[in-house]
């Protein structure tokens, strides 16, 4: 849909013109809660992003090393139980899938996860992971609520199971048009998670998402707040130095 | 005896007396600091001068080392920035303080520009200062947005697209001109390339050398001051003037206190909030640019939005880039349009007082519908606050002229 962006019709680039972006904003989004502080959640989102994930999405700007680093791991648990398709710790997280294969058979390649978080929040990834649902008419066998026509499969079905989605015609006042408009999921078949515990496994995920997205969060907090005393003090001389300066002037 | 008496004032020290024998660096020092007089009753709104020059050194000094570590090519640039962030020591500190100080830039040039409206600093004879101030203004929009698309994210890429297409609407030359800034048929590398030489080199020599002209152009008439009068009309048996304090030590202690809130402001950003919310650093711009993919929302940086906002409530594309070009050019004509007897806002009437007040009312709200999707009510309020914006400069002549003034004292308001 190419929405005219008000009368500039001639910068027709001002518009929308994918349904990648369309629809992101319609429906809303859960809070993902994740809490960047919990290291067990990270090293466990590590886990599941390196099992489920980092098959297909690289995440090409993050060293297994910085990883290390930041998740309280040793390089060698990391090497065991995080590198799969890396020989040393220095190297990025590359896809073990050749990119313009993927692009056939998905319609376009995985996007790379290094900056997804920063990029669409983690409320959009928690929800976009928690939105599969059944839709026959795909080739995938599945749609996603916050992105109508993705070409991702429901990688996590064996953990979540498989949902229909329920949507309602805009009943009386509220209804403006005539679009059905989503109500709720409907479990079809459960998978080996709770629905709790699948919301756990997402917002560790997420989590880690985050963490890759801006690695130095942690480091620049706890230094600001070093920065910010030393400035403090560094005001308290400067006032005492310019009100000596200025107690002469009448 | 002659030689003593031509030694009276001359420098102690060998080396510093040397070279004040080849450089007039002690008269230099007098004239610009020592002895350089400015009212005592300066107020907050006195500090945005030097912290503009803070900030102009940060993003400076930032810049260098940005510039050892990022590659300006549309393969690389990207990658560059995130390699600058994640593997370069302090990397991640310096892109901040430079992405940080963009905006800082603004505000705190915005604020400076305000405070000569409050206080008619830009009146007779600080004309051209006030001239040459707009011209610093002009340079830094134009670094501001080469500097944008540097990073090649997706906003760098459909941002840039849209304001350059702006030239387009030129009759006869317009799409020349565009393929003439470009470099090529569509932004690309070479349009990278030359954004790199015009944001690291041209247009910081430009903001240095009006920058010094500036500040040059001011110590020659003098600062003005809140109550807008003239401290050399009253000079004591020194030849001080009665109500000025030298610059040095006084107006540089007090400048310190400044420096370091604002640096307590600016740290609180760069340590705690470097996107803020997506205004400093707008969340599509983590995304790399992709020529395919338009983004759902195109909005530029908070500090162009009141003026884009302009060209937005226009519906024909030519006239919508002029008027955009004339909001940004009228404040330029503030010396002329601004008929008041009176500098200072504390002697002006209620007229002026109202006006100057719809004035920031209608900057506020264009800032904000300016990122705003550009929907039927945003774009009714654009035109209404574009129409204000325009009637407070080209009204001016009129209610200046009619706007009662009260009697302005002969001596600055102080209370130490």
């Amino acid at each position: 849909m190419l929405r005219i962006f008000g009368a500039f019709a001639t910068l027709a680039f001002l518009a929308s013109g994918s349904a990648v972006y369309a629809a992101s904003g319609d429906v809303e989004l859960e809070s993902a809660g994740n809490d960047a502080g919990n290291i067990a959640s990270l090293q466990r989102g590590a886990r599941n992003f390196m099992n489920y994930c980092a098959g297909c999405h690289s995440a090409k700007y993050v060293r297994y090393k910085s990883i290390a680093k930041d998740l309280g791991l040793t390089e060698e648990q990391v090497i065991e139980n995080l590198m799969f398709n890396a020989e040393k710790t220095f190297e990025t997280i590359e896809s073990s899938m050749p990119m313009d294969a993927a692009a056939r058979w998905f319609g376009q390649p995985p996007p790379d996860m290094s900056l997804m978080a920063r990029a669409r929040g983690t409320d959009y990834i928690f929800s976009f992971l928690k939105g599969f649902y059944l839709d026959s008419d795909s080739p995938t066998g599945v749609d996603n609520l916050h992105l109508p026509g993705t070409g991702m499969p429901h990688v996590l079905w064996e953990l979540q199971g498989y949902q229909r989605a329920i949507f309602e015609e805009p009943g009386g006042s509220a209804g403006t048009g005539s679009d059905p408009v989503f109500s709720h999921f409907e479990n079809v078949s459960s998978g080996v998670l709770s629905p709790e515990d699948y919301d756990a496994f997402v917002r560790d995920t997420v989590n880690f998402l985050e963490y890759i997205s801006e690695p130095v969060r942690a480091t620049r907090r706890v230094l600001g707040v070093w920065v910010l005393m030393y400035l403090i003090v560094f005001l308290i001389i400067a006032t005492m130095l310019k009100n000596q300066i200025w107690k002469d002037v009448a | 005896m002659a030689r003593v008496e031509s030694d009276l004032g001359k420098p102690q020290n060998s080396l510093i007396r040397w070279i004040d024998e080849r450089f007039p660096l002690l008269e230099t020092i007098r004239s610009h600091a020592t002895e350089y007089y400015a009212a005592k009753n300066f107020n907050v709104w006195y500090v945005f001068g030097v912290l503009s020059l803070v900030v102009l050194i940060i993003q400076l000094v930032t810049g260098i080392f940005l510039t050892m570590n990022y590659k300006p090519s549309s393969d690389e640039a990207f990658a560059s920035v995130e390699y600058i962030m994640r593997d370069v020591d302090w990397g991640w500190l310096i892109r901040y303080m430079h992405s940080t100080g963009a905006s800082f830039f603004f505000i705190v040039v915005y604020l400076h520009m305000f405070r000569a409206m409050l206080y008619g600093s830009y009146k007779k004879p600080r004309e051209l200062v006030w001239i040459i101030g707009m011209m610093i203004f002009f340079v830094l929009m134009a670094e501001a947005f080469a500097g944008y698309l540097l990073p090649w994210g997706q906003m760098s890429y459909w941002g840039a697209q849209v304001i350059i297409s702006l030239f387009g609407a030129i009759p006869f030359i317009g799409e020349a001109l565009v393929e003439y800034i470009k470099g090529d048929y569509s932004i690309s590398d070479i349009t990278l390339n030359r954004f790199f030489a015009l944001h690291v080199i041209a247009l910081p020599l430009a903001l240095i050398a009006l920058v010094f002209v500036h500040i040059v152009a001011l110590h020659h008439v003098g600062s003005n001051n809140p109550d807008g009068i003239e401290i050399k009309d009253y000079k004591g048996p020194d030849g001080v003037p009665l109500d000025g304090v030298a610059f040095h030590p006084y107006h540089t202690t007090k400048d310190l206190v400044a420096i370091i809130v604002f640096l307590l402001i600016f740290s609180s950003v760069v340590f705690f909030a470097p996107d803020m919310g997506g205004y400093f650093l707008e969340h599509a711009n983590f995304e790399p640019a992709n020529t395919l993919v338009t983004p759902e929302h195109i909005a530029p940086v908070w500090y162009f939005t009141p003026y884009y906002a302009i060209l937005r409530a226009v519906p024909n594309k030519l006239w919508g880039a002029i008027l955009m070009g004339a909001a940004v050019l009228l404040p330029l004509f503030l010396p002329w349009l601004d008929r008041s007897r009176v500098r200072s806002i504390r002697y002006r009437g209620w007229i002026y007082r109202t006006s100057l007040g719809l004035f920031v009312i209608s900057f506020f709200a264009l800032g904000w519908l300016g990122v705003q999707p550009a929907e039927a009510l945003y774009v009714t309020l654009a035109r209404v606050f574009s129409v204000v914006y325009f009637a407070f400069f080209l009204l001016m002549p009129y209610y200046t002229t009619i706007d009662k003034t009260r009697p302005v004292p002969e001596r600055v308001v102080y209370h130490a």
